[in-house]
């Protein structure tokens, strides 16, 4: 009973997310999808992030298809290079929409990291 | 003791990922979160052995080298962060005097993981003693338990970080040992700048490494041997 009371909250919250036209108009960046579809990406995007970062610095167990590193890689804006600068960018347009704080990036850099090299490299 | 216990996270992620599959069929939850089989291994033991005789005084190099790559303003403030530090030392019996670098000794027995509430402070499987910063809440106890004052504290609000060292306010961090470059198979920053290679770096589990073979041939110390951390870092000439 409970799991037929779940799926059904489920696909109600994420339908109803997917077909309302004030739902945040994001800056994808170069965007593509190399883990799961969008959808699903917005669902459980923070149980890959949580889940990775212990592997990571716990374990060293750097894998690239889920490090939130290159996820900004693609993700970032091709025009300011981040995802948390404007309003709009990949980041913030979704979590300001939803008023969930997002504390990644007050350690995390937003920027993609050939940007920043560049950057940084030029000074 | 650094070890997180995984075993309810394991049960929790195949309970959620068989409900997933009930919930919506051909999707499976956290199928996907695996990562890379190899992560650090415990047959490595990441070192260094510092040359004192080659250690120059007044030179920096390595201290600047630290600096840019962690992004780390160069400060020498109490509330600034130093990650690794040129010490002048002097025999005041003989005037015979040293220049050395000291950072964070990536101990065997770290106290700073002793006496951390939350097991923030750890050593990964290869030696390198790490703040996990997401656990991390400030309390500064591995601050007054580490003997070498390795470590510093972020007393202001952080921008523009490198998007390989992820540093914040709040929380306590100290010497990396380079751990995302060693992850890449590079030498830590320091080691890379020192103009007159007096920092070796290597495994020191690897009897054929640089390092272990040095360390057979010369005489060296651990700082501090007396309290039986056994650093990974050793030093040549004091």
């Amino acid at each position: 009973m409970m799991k037929i009371l779940l799926s059904v909250l489920l696909f109600a919250s994420t339908s109803a997310w997917a077909a309302d036209s004030s739902a945040p108009k994001l800056d994808i960046g170069k965007g593509g999808q190399c883990v799961e579809d969008t959808q699903w990406m917005r669902k459980n995007h923070m149980h890959l992030l949580k889940h990775q970062r212990d592997e990571t610095l716990r374990k060293g167990i750097r894998d690239e298809k889920v490090s939130l590193k290159n996820c900004i890689e693609c993700h970032a804006s091709t025009k300011d290079d981040s995802v948390i600068a404007r309003d709009d960018s990949f980041c913030v347009g979704c979590h300001r929409y939803e008023a969930v704080k997002v504390d990644c990036f007050e350690c995390h850099s937003g920027t993609r990291k050939s940007a920043w090299l560049q950057q940084r490299n030029a000074k | 003791m650094s070890e997180i216990d995984t075993q309810r996270r394991n049960f929790l992620k195949t309970s959620v990922g068989a409900a997933a599959v009930a919930i919506a069929p051909g999707i499976m939850l956290f199928d996907i979160a695996h990562g890379k089989p190899e992560g650090a291994s415990s047959k490595v033991r990441w070192g260094m052995l510092i040359d004192t005789a080659q250690c120059k005084t007044g030179c920096n190099e390595c201290v600047t080298a630290c600096n840019k790559e962690n992004g780390l303003s160069g400060g020498t403030a109490a509330t600034d962060s130093q990650w690794i530090r040129k010490i002048e030392i002097k025999d005041i019996s003989n005037g015979r005097e040293l220049s050395l670098p000291m950072m964070c000794q990536h101990c065997e027995h770290p106290p700073c993981v002793d006496v951390c509430p939350t097991n923030a402070s750890m050593k990964r499987a290869d030696g390198i003693v790490l703040v996990d910063k997401h656990r991390c809440i400030g309390c500064r106890y591995c601050m007054m338990a580490c003997p070498y004052k390795a470590r510093s504290f972020v007393h202001e609000p952080l921008h523009d970080q490198n998007p390989d060292v992820p540093r914040g306010k709040g929380t306590v961090e100290s010497c990396t040992l380079c751990v995302h470059r060693v992850d890449e198979g590079r030498q830590p920053a320091c080691v890379e700048s020192c103009p007159n290679k007096a920092i070796l770096f290597g495994d020191l589990n690897d009897a054929n490494s640089e390092i272990a073979v040095k360390v057979r041939a010369v005489a060296s110390v651990q700082i501090r041997a007396d309290l039986h951390l056994n650093p990974g870092v050793r030093y040549q000439g004091i």
